[in-house]
Formats: structure tokens, C-alpha cells, sequence
């Protein structure tokens, strides 16, 4: 352990440089038996470096579908994305996805399921303690042989987020990833998850339907339309953070999202 | 996942009757604390040595009861000429009960020394009476009263007779049995597994594998003895062929829909982290697939039994299946039950195997690690 020639690694607690993604005119449709399903319609958006964009829409209307795009898990039927200026052919740790649902495997222990990525490229053996920092930075170093069925709902998905940041992404794309959690959880990992962005510095790409949730994290907010999915408008949320949910400015923001989702009447 | 088959399993009766433990999970799951290992175990001995300590083992010393009164019926009430001469180890039979006897009678009185041994068999007590009673029933209608004549039945100390005499052939049908089955079922296993894995991953695979499964699949192994018979160059590699064949159909069947079944996120997430095809089936599918494995291998293992059985008692010249029908030929009711007791005993030993291998396997689906 004392040799020298070898240099650390990046320890995952360390900053990297967020990616740019850039999505160019895509249009998507899903080849479903009764014909196809438009879901994206000519869509145009940009994340800059280091950037947490938040996307907001009625429920079905591709927000999820965009997200699997931009993951690279299912390609675009016409346009194109970039991830810093190269086409997103396919999936890469680069870009890591967390589900609403942890998806833990539930055969390995948490430390087994952090570990995930970093067996996937084969690169464990040497970069074991990169496990321990993911879970230390979410504060779940004590649980690292429990199995997940032994977690609670925000435990799970603090297991998920390592699992993700152990792979130094430079874009974290979150498939409402409090959805399913307590409403006290939830305040408390949105809190949680800026932070991590903030310190790790990855670009974040946010779909959620909590209108609150995406503008108090968010720099700004794309709102969607019903599928097939247009952008709507770009709230743009320049408060600096950490930000205060009682904050006049976001209350302001929340009537204009409400409205845009024809949801202000009852403001 | 809680199938049909998946709760037969998860019972299985030989293997967790554990009643006097409490409790160990977590009261509320969303609690979320993981019990810390080593803490918890620490109260159930604490638990079990409380309750072992209260009071008189009152059933052992019925149990103890119910087995000198099954040694004296024995050694004490004549047996009924049969014909061709007196039963033999009658009196050794009765010895034997009274040993038992005397062994759970010193269990219950000297229960503070021997704490350890009264804890295991505690729970047996009731079973240990049942025993008794049901030997001394069986002792009493054919040795003592005639009543289920020889030689299609026969009493309890003929057994001990077969057993006492007979027993280096028994042990060696029981070896060739041991033999073939095992390595039947781990050809088929291993086989069926594999099977499975290709027709739940690759569409070609399954495109050309499935149909033949599926009509060849169902066809009883038994009913393709006589034809294997001329493929094989001896009825043993032919026994051997078809407890493959006769495990490997569940299994493959079951490890197949345990890959197909597996959620689409686990691969999207595995995918996402730079997961190559290999990975995703080693380290994903296989994992997922094995809960559904077992069951196979659990279904697999009755198809196994049966054809043995068959196989021995038809072409093998070996085995507790061909000491079945030997043991018929020579009217030996005795040897056949004596074998059918072996068999049924090795048998249920073999699916306690399985359990115990599934319990240390899949030892992340409870709630309760066991150790």
C-alpha cells in the first residue's frame, strides 16, 4: 500500500466537469400494435456543463422517454443528442440513470450493489475504496452489509444514488427518484441530492410531477406539454442555494408552472 | 415473487420448524434499521434456555411411557404361531423399546444436565408418543392377534430382523441408488440450467429449443424406458439418461421463466453502468432466475425418484428399486418394507439437501438470516 508510483484515483467525492448534452430536433414514437404512439415531438434542448435542468409535465406526456434518450437506453427515431458534442449511441457510465423505483438487486448487500458499476468495467479489484466514499456520501457507510430488503423506502434510494455516483458520472438523470418516498424524506433528500450535485459538480437532468420539488432544486424548469411532448416554457430559477422553500420568488414561479399546466385555478 | 410453487418451498416441513424461536425481524420495516448483526441472535438462546427451563418435560415422560408399554407388549404378550415358525428379534425389538425408554425418561428427569439434548428434541415429544402407539398398534394386530396375516404383513421386529441381517445388501442397493441419482440429477441440472438460460436470453435459442421442450418436455421419462433401452450401450448409462432427462425438463422450464421474468430495470441499470452481455447474464439474469431455479430443481427431483425407481426395477441390476422387485419374487414382504423405508428416507434426504442448499443460497430473500 505504500507504493507511490501508482497515483490515487479520483476519489468520488472529488468535482467533475459537468456534461453538456445537447438534444437536436428528436421526435420519437413508440411502434405500438395499434400504430404508432407520437411521444416526443420535435424537441430541442440544451444542459450546460454543470447545470441541473428539472422537466416538468402532465403524466405520460415522454418526459420519461426523453430521459431514456438522453441515457442512451433506447435510440432516438429521428434527430439527435450529444453528450458534449458526440451522438448518445448507447448506454455509458458517464451517464447514469436513477430510477423512481431503487432497483436495488436484492441478492447483493448494499456495499455489493454500490459496487455494481465499478464490476461492471471490471475495474473493482483496484478501486474498492471509491464503495466505501459512495456510501459515506450518502451517509450509509454503517449498512454496507445489509441487504435491501433490510432498507427502508429513502434508505434505498440513498443506496441507489451511491450506486450511481460511485461511476463519477458528468450527467445524473433522475426518473423522479423521490416519487415513491414520504413526504418528510422527500424534503429531506431533495435537500441532500443538491448538495451532492453542488459538491460533485455532474450535470442533473430531473424529471419529476412535484411542481415544488423541481423548482426548488432545479436552475430551470422546462415545462412540457401533453404528449406528444413540446416545450412549453422554461422557467428559469436563478435563486442562489441553498434556497429557502418559503421564498416569495419561488411561490411566485410555482403559480406560473401551475398555470402552465392548467392548474392555477384552484391558486 | 410468491408463486405456487415458491410458498411450497418456503415451507418446507423438514426444515424450519423452529416455534421456539421469537421473532427476529424488525418490528417495522419502515423503520428501516437492519438489525445489527449479532445482537439480535444473542436474546433467542437467552429465549429458548427460559422456556427449555420451565417445568417438567410432561410429554417426553408420556413419551417415555408410551415406549416401556410398547417394550413390555412386545417381550411380554406371546406372539401368534404363524405357520412356519416364531418371529424372530422379538425380544430384541423389545429390548430396543425399552432402551428408547429409558433414554427419554432419564431425559426428563436429569432435564437440568442435559438442557442441550432437551432443547433439540423438545418439540419431538408429541411425535416420540405418536411412534410408540403406532409400532404397538402395527406390533398388536400382526405379530400379536394375526389379524393382517403373513407374509403380506409383517410386525415391526421383522424389520429389525431384515435390517439386522440383510443389511450389507441394502447398503449396497442403497449406494447404487445414491449413485445413479446423483449423478443423474447433477447431468440434468446442470443441463436443464443451461437450457434454460439460453432459451430465456437468446430468441434463437428458443425459437429452435422451445417446441422441442415443449412437446417432448411433458412425455413421462418412465414411458421412454424400453425404447432408451436399445440406445444405450447398458441399462445403467440408460437410467442415468433419463433421471436427466426427467430433472432437466423442470429445471429448464423454470430457470427459462425465471430469466424471462426478470424486471427490465435491473438491465437497464446494469446497462446504464457499462455492463457487457456476459455481466448482464452472469451477474443479472442468473442471480434473479435462481428463486424459480430451485423450484425447478425441486420438481425436477420428484421426476428423478420415480424414473430411479422405475429404471432399477426394470433394466438395473442394482439399487433399492431392483431389491424392491427381488425382495417380491422371493415373497419377502419384510425386505420390501424394510427398503421402502430406506428409500422414503434417503429420498426426503435428498429434497432436505435442496432446502438446506436453498437456504444458504438464497439466503437474501428472508427476512431472518439463518446460521
Amino acid at each position: 500500500m505504500v507504493s507511490s508510483a501508482t497515483i490515487p484515483e479520483v476519489s468520488t467525492a472529488a468535482r467533475v466537469t459537468g456534461a453538456r448534452i445537447d438534444v437536436r430536433n428528436v421526435s420519437h414514437w413508440f411502434d405500438l400494435p395499434a400504430g404508432p404512439l407520437h411521444v416526443i415531438d420535435e424537441l430541442d434542448l440544451s444542459i450546460a456543463p454543470g447545470e441541473f435542468v428539472a422537466l416538468l409535465g402532465p403524466s405520460g406526456c415522454g418526459k420519461s422517454t426523453l430521459l431514456r434518450l438522453v441515457a442512451g437506453l433506447e435510440p432516438a427515431t429521428t434527430g439527435e443528442l450529444l453528450q458534449d458534442g458526440a451522438p448518445i449511441t448507447q448506454p455509458d457510465p458517464s451517464r447514469i440513470v436513477v430510477f423512481q423505483d431503487p432497483t436495488l438487486f436484492p441478492w447483493r448487500t448494499v456495499w455489493d450493489n454500490v459496487a455494481l458499476g465499478l464490476q461492471a468495467r471490471g475495474i473493482l479489484k483496484s478501486q474498492r475504496h471509491r464503495v466505501d466514499e459512495a456510501l459515506a456520501l450518502v451517509g450509509l457507510q454503517d449498512f454496507a452489509k445489509a441487504f435491501p430488503h433490510q432498507l427502508s423506502g429513502g434508505m434505498a434510494q440513498r443506496v441507489a444514488l451511491a450506486r450511481a455516483l460511485v461511476n463519477d458520472p458528468t450527467l445524473l438523470v433522475l426518473d423522479e427518484p423521490l416519487g415513491k418516498l414520504d413526504s418528510l424524506t422527500r424534503l429531506s433528500m431533495q435537500t441532500e441530492l443538491v448538495q451532492l450535485w453542488q459538491r460533485a459538480g455532474f450535470s442533473a437532468l430531473l424529471v419529476t410531477h412535484d411542481v415544488e420539488e423541481a423548482l426548488f432544486m432545479a436552475q430551470r424548469v422546462v415545462v412540457f406539454s401533453d404528449r406528444p411532448a413540446r416545450v412549453k416554457q422554461v422557467l428559469v430559477n436563478d435563486l442562489p442555494y441553498p434556497r429557502h422553500r418559503g421564498d416569495p420568488r419561488l411561490a411566485a414561479l410555482r403559480h406560473e408552472a401551475l398555470a402552465l399546466l392548467g392548474l392555477d385555478a384552484s391558486w | 415473487m410468491s408463486t405456487v410453487a415458491d410458498n411450497i418451498l418456503g415451507a418446507p416441513p423438514g426444515i424450519s420448524p423452529k416455534p421456539s424461536q421469537p421473532p427476529l425481524r424488525a418490528p417495522s420495516p419502515s423503520s428501516g434499521a437492519p438489525r445489527a448483526a449479532g445482537a439480535q441472535p444473542a436474546t433467542a438462546p437467552d429465549f429458548k434456555a427460559a422456556k427449555a427451563a420451565q417445568g417438567v418435560w410432561w410429554a417426553g415422560l408420556a413419551a417415555a411411557v408410551a415406549w416401556a408399554g410398547l417394550a413390555l407388549l412386545t417381550g411380554l404378550w406371546p406372539n401368534k404361531p404363524a405357520g412356519f415358525s416364531e418371529w424372530a428379534f422379538t425380544e430384541e425389538f423389545a429390548w430396543g423399546a425399552g432402551g428408547v425408554s429409558a433414554l427419554l425418561l432419564a431425559l426428563t428427569v436429569l432435564a437440568r444436565p442435559l438442557a442441550a439434548v432437551v432443547r433439540r428434541v423438545r418439540a419431538a415429544g408429541p411425535w416420540l408418543v405418536a411412534i410408540a402407539v403406532g409400532l404397538a398398534v402395527w406390533e398388536v394386530f400382526t405379530a400379536k392377534l394375526g389379524t393382517l396375516p403373513p407374509p403380506f404383513f409383517a410386525p415391526p421386529q421383522s424389520l429389525v430382523e431384515v435390517y439386522a441381517t440383510d443389511w450389507p445388501r441394502l447398503l449396497e442397493s442403497a449406494g447404487a441408488s445414491i449413485r445413479l441419482l446423483a449423478l443423474g440429477i447433477a447431468i440434468g441440472a446442470a443441463a436443464g440450467f443451461v437450457t434454460g438460460v439460453l432459451i430465456g436470453w437468446s430468441r434463437q435459442a428458443s425459437y429452435w429449443i422451445h417446441p422441442v421442450l415443449r412437446i417432448l418436455g411433458p412425455v413421462p421419462t418412465t414411458a421412454l424406458l424400453p425404447v432408451s433401452f436399445y440406445f444405450f450401450p447398458s441399462s445403467w448409462s440408460t437410467a442415468i439418461f433419463l433421471i436427466a432427462l426427467g430433472t432437466a425438463f423442470p429445471v429448464a422450464i423454470l430457470t427459462w421463466s425465471g430469466v424471462a421474468g426478470v424486471h427490465k430495470n435491473f438491465y437497464d441499470v446494469a446497462r446504464t453502468m457499462g455492463a457487457s452481455p456476459w455481466f448482464l447474464v452472469l451477474r443479472v439474469a442468473i442471480p434473479a432466475a435462481l428463486p424459480q431455479v430451485f423450484v425447478g430443481l425441486f420438481m425436477g427431483l420428484g421426476a428423478a425418484f420415480s424414473t430411479l425407481v422405475v429404471a432399477e426395477m426394470l433394466g438395473v441390476k442394482a439399487g433399492l428399486g431392483w431389491y424392491l422387485t427381488w425382495a417380491q419374487g422371493w415373497a419377502a414382504y419384510p425386505n420390501m418394507y424394510a427398503a421402502l423405508i430406506v428409500m422414503a428416507l434417503l429420498f426426503s434426504g435428498v429434497i432436505t439437501l435442496l432446502f438446506v442448499l436453498r437456504d444458504r443460497v438464497l439466503s437474501w430473500q428472508k427476512g431472518v438470516v439463518k446460521w
